[in-house]
């Protein structure tokens, strides 16, 4: 500290004591001081300590295999694109391409179904329309594990087994409960007086929705579409239950690096890049609205 | 499901009621409504009662002709399977540990993050990334790069303090499933606990600390119950998910070795799709609904008092 800031001419004799003392008048006092370096040392740590398994997937995506499995772990090494270019010559596109369409795809139908549920939920309420909510919200806390047979069963019958829109309705399904709550959240926050002053102005439901109620929760409805966005792409049971060869998302395709046989921990770790990276990018973007989402709209 | 799950009593009659509208409007009001819940009652609610029909009846999908009805002949089997009550044992302790730690974690990372610091947002964003990341992407990741016995970063980090060649997942297959799912949790808990922190009356805090209270003080008697529902609601939101973790047992240890981390998930999906016992993984799903809607029904109720609050504010 004392480096960069040359001293002042007048504290130029050699009296550290003093200038120490001068510099506790002027500044929060030393135990405060020590108290903000240990908490942004600490919260600095730990941030450290999280997201360095992130960093090193990122990092051993553009090894060569031989410089990602050494002991200890090789720090310096001359990049390579080798991996990536490996991975998306396996046929990676099509599993991207099925991923895409199944979490874009639900994700919109989810909007679709969701702003106008949410609606009947906030601002013109239906009778027993708590009730409805809470339905909604029971449905997302009801384990996976206990429907996948029936939805195995009926989608084997109707032929739709391995098929992405099979996949892109389970996903609505799942996701619709968290963009109703939400988007109910946000509803709310449109003030009434607003609503009314247009009703006044004798503004029609039409125009009411498209002008006035739309253009302000449009920043929520993209942080909801985030949200489901990101719990669709990373959805893996019902992928891996429901999929097999023409529907299979990305996080199937990743299941192929189960075994740990040879030498594969570069490719597993660039393969592992670009499925994480959509999802890491939109969280990042999204995270002001990321608790609202987790915990359906309770919680902003 | 919805039976059960319905929001506490006292809550129906609040809300603006719209008592009796015409019957055209009515329906005008429940339009928007139906299409989303038509979707989610088939796709959701539907298969349920198929899951609860299968559950009495005796069944394979290798033998598809012997089709009989069982009664609870199913449940008396499940219970009567040891591994079954192995995977009992192994979801709570997973979940209890996996909750329990993430969110010591989350609440010492939230109140960190609520002081001021430099890289404040930057810190944060690091420490919720865990939770974006695909989990069967850091399932495999922390199988391979962390846990791997000869090269893993695990053993690597741990060699200054004596620690040598550890094969973690398979001597240690539990502990490292909470060690990964904690650092994937933890996140969650911290952003719910957060919300809370920055929410509290900073009022009350001043004037504690005017009147002389410590940093322990009040965080022990202001903070921590303030921020009592926000704990709960992390808590039991997060063990109904947890309850729930499939990807990295499927990849990381299928559940071994032996049954060692077979969680109630994994059991089910083996007895469907390994056996194609039809009748048991049913009867053991609808235990597991029935174990969720216990908790489920405290957090809704938590969920719908927090909602009254916000409601009224």
């Amino acid at each position: 500290m004392t480096k960069v800031l040359p001293p002042p001419p007048e504290a130029h004799a050699p009296e550290p004591a003093h200038a120490v003392g001068r510099r506790r008048v002027r500044r929060a006092p030393l135990r405060a001081r020590l108290g903000k370096a240990g908490v942004a040392a600490l919260a600095w740590a730990a941030a450290i300590v999280f997201f360095f398994p992130v960093l090193w997937m990122f990092v051993s995506g553009f090894k060569q295999e031989a410089q990602a499995s050494t002991d200890p772990p090789t720090f310096l090494f001359r990049p390579t694109l080798d991996q990536f270019e490996a991975i998306l010559g396996r046929d990676f596109a099509p599993f991207l391409l099925n991923s895409l369409m199944a979490s874009v795809g639900s994700t919109l139908l989810v909007i679709v179904l969701a702003t106008p549920a949410a609606y009947a939920l906030s601002l013109a309420p239906i009778r027993r329309w708590k009730d409805s909510l809470f339905f909604f919200i029971s449905t997302r806390m009801m384990p996976p594990v206990a429907i996948i047979l029936p939805l195995y069963i009926i989608a084997n019958n109707v032929g739709l087994l391995d098929n992405v829109t099979l996949l892109s309705l389970v996903y609505t399904a799942m996701n619709l409960p968290i963009a109703v709550w939400m988007i109910r959240s946000f509803l709310l926050e449109v003030p009434r007086e607003t609503l009314e002053a247009a009703r006044v102005d004798g503004a029609t439901f039409g125009v009411e929705i498209r002008r006035i109620i739309l253009p302000m929760i449009a920043p929520g409805l993209a942080a909801t579409a985030l949200i489901c966005f990101i719990f669709a792409w990373n959805e893996f049971f019902f992928a891996v239950s429901l999929t097999s060869t023409r529907a299979a998302t990305v996080p199937v395709f990743l299941t192929g690096f189960i075994t740990s046989e040879g030498l594969f921990l570069a490719r597993l770790s660039a393969a592992a890049t670009m499925a994480a990276l959509p999802v890491i990018l939109a969280g990042w973007f999204a995270q002001k609205w990321l608790v609202r989402g987790l915990t359906l709209g309770a919680v902003k | 499901m919805t039976e059960t799950v319905s929001p506490p009593a006292a809550h129906r009659r609040r809300g603006p009621g719209p008592a009796k509208l015409p019957a055209g409007e009515r329906w005008r009001r429940r339009g928007p409504l139906l299409p989303g819940l038509l979707l989610v009652i088939v796709l959701t609610q539907l298969p349920m009662a198929a899951t609860l029909y299968y559950s009495f009846q005796s069944r394979n999908l290798l033998r598809p002709e012997e089709r009989a009805f069982a009664g609870f002949g199913n449940y008396a089997a499940v219970f009567g399977d040891g591994q079954f009550r192995g995977a009992v044992l192994n979801t709570v302790f997973l979940t209890a540990a996996v909750v329990i730690l993430s969110m010591v974690l989350g609440i010492a990372f939230a109140v960190l993050l609520d002081q001021r610091f430099l890289g404040r947002s930057i810190v944060r964003t690091l420490l919720i990334t865990p939770f974006l990341v695909m989990p069967a992407a850091a399932a495999l990741m922390w199988k391979h790069a962390m846990f791997n016995p000869l090269f893993g970063i695990l053993n690597w980090a741990l060699s200054p303090f004596g620690v040598e060649r550890v094969d973690w997942v398979s001597e240690h297959p539990m502990f490292s499933l909470v060690l990964m799912l904690t650092w994937q949790w933890t996140p969650f808990m911290m952003l719910i606990v957060l919300a809370g922190l920055q929410s509290q009356n900073t009022e009350i805090i001043e004037a504690a600390k005017m009147d002389g209270a410590g940093p322990i003080a009040v965080f022990g008697r202001i903070t921590l119950p303030q921020l009592r529902p926000f704990i709960e609601l992390a808590t039991l939101l997060g063990s109904i998910f947890i309850v729930n973790t499939f990807d990295p047992i499927y990849l990381i240890t299928q559940g071994g070795p032996g049954q060692a981390t077979t969680n109630l998930p994994y059991f089910i999906y083996q007895r469907t799709f390994r056996a194609f016992e039809v009748g048991e993984a049913a009867a053991a799903g609808v235990i597991v609904v029935i174990g969720t809607i216990v908790i489920a029904v405290f957090a809704l109720r938590l969920i719908s008092s927090l909602f009254r609050e916000g409601d009224q504010r």
